[in-house]
């Protein structure tokens, strides 16, 4: 079976390089499955987690911010965060995930703020998310 | 000629110097490691994205996006990147010096430009000779993350992005090796020479359309340029700091050998001039 090539680039450095079989993604418009030789194809993210599935065994990465970018033969997720299960900070993700919630019952609709809190919040539920699997 | 005890007060305090110039000298040149090492990893970031945005910009003919065009400047904006402390030999001087120059050249008054500035030093010399300042960060911590500077990078690529300036340029002092840093000016946005760049490796299928992609990507474009703008700063300014303090270190020791010198010096005078008391009040007995 085929495999490949997948790179997971965050400002801080790389944070998965390996092969894989199949890798899925939350794109803005939908859920996205991609197998090797799929098309090019370059589609933003949504706060979501991404899996990488290698054999039977299904790496998981909380993901945020970022895009995705398709090669037949490479997949590059571009991201300002991605974090893997053993790397969260569950305490932390938390106390956002309070703030948030917190900051939501304050704000109002259209303010700035309750799109920020609920993007916090997104992030978080996702690092709880993937923390827990 | 100053007393033996003076000297001996003065050889003691510049020994003390010598310690804390030696020991920061020696904390600089670690913090430049990491800062080189966090540098050299957020390269293939930066250098992925521009990759996909060149892409998209010089294979689509229909896809456009204000930040790729230039317009006509009213406004400029500049984000200069200082450092928080000094004891940096000439990182924020000579910055500040070539930027004063550039900007009498380009702009007649202080309505035509303003400035983003990062570091406390920078802050208070620009406040000092009247610079607008648009938006300031302070007290960033050695090793700075993505979401540290999210608040400046955010607000230059909004004012951008609302027209309120219609061109951005960094300014900051760029890492060529330890012993050298150059002041370097890049402009930002409209990040036209991408769209010239010609040198199409892939053709992408855009999901949902290569608008929506440019619109979420130049942005994050932009900021991650200025993110590594800074991480170069950060390295150039542990650079200039162990190499100013290096300096300090070595003139602490010069400085030790001549007072040693008129140390020795001053205490020989001083038994000759006791024995030759003894031996004339002795000549003056006999």
């Amino acid at each position: 079976m085929p495999t490949m090539n997948v790179n997971v680039v965050t400002p801080d450095g790389t944070v998965f390089d390996g092969d894989v079989d199949m890798v899925s993604v939350r794109a803005q418009s939908g859920e996205l499955g991609i197998l090797p030789g799929h098309i090019p194809l370059v589609a933003p993210l949504s706060v979501e987690s991404v899996r990488l599935k290698k054999g039977s065994a299904t790496d998981i990465l909380a993901v945020s911010g970022g895009f995705v970018e398709v090669r037949p033969d490479r997949v590059t997720i571009l991201a300002e965060a991605a974090e893997k299960p053993e790397d969260i900070d569950v305490e932390r993700a938390q106390e956002a995930k309070r703030r948030a919630e917190e900051r939501l019952q304050r704000a109002k609709q259209d303010d700035i703020d309750f799109k920020r809190a609920q993007l916090a919040l997104r992030r978080a539920n996702t690092r709880l998310k993937v923390a827990k699997n | 000629m100053a007393s033996l005890r003076e000297i001996k007060t003065r050889i003691t305090s510049t020994k003390k110097t010598k310690q804390i110039t030696k020991a920061m000298e020696m904390v600089s040149a670690s913090k430049l490691n990491r800062a080189q090492s966090n540098a050299q990893s957020y390269e293939p970031y930066t250098e992925k994205i521009r990759d996909v945005v060149a892409s998209i910009a010089s294979s689509n003919t229909d896809a456009s996006h204000p930040m790729l065009e230039e317009r006509p400047v009213k406004k400029t904006a500049y984000v200069m990147i200082f450092s928080d402390s000094g004891l940096a030999g000439g990182y924020n001087a000579n910055l500040l010096r070539d930027f004063m120059n550039q900007v009498e050249e380009r702009h007649n008054s202080t309505d035509e430009y303003g400035v983003l500035v990062l570091g406390r030093i920078g802050r208070d010399l620009l406040k000092k000779r009247n610079i607008p300042i648009l938006g300031e960060i302070t007290g960033l911590p050695d090793q700075p993350s993505f979401t540290d500077i999210k608040e400046v990078t955010r607000q230059a690529v909004d004012l951008f992005a609302e027209e309120e300036v219609d061109r951005l340029y960094i300014w900051y002092n760029h890492f060529v090796s330890p012993i050298q840093q150059d002041v370097t000016e890049t402009q930002l946005l409209p990040l036209t020479e991408l769209a010239e760049e010609n040198n199409v490796k892939q053709s992408y299928e855009y999901e949902p359309s290569a608008e929506a992609i440019l619109e979420q990507l130049l942005p994050q474009y932009a900021e991650s340029l200025i993110y590594g703008a800074l991480l170069d700063a950060k390295a150039s300014e542990f650079a200039a700091r162990m190499t100013a303090m290096s300096a300090a270190t070595d003139n602490a020791d010069g400085l030790i050998d001549d007072l040693t010198l008129s140390y020795n010096r001053a205490r020989q005078a001083a038994i000759t001039q006791e024995i030759s008391e003894i031996v004339g009040g002795a000549a003056a007995l006999e």
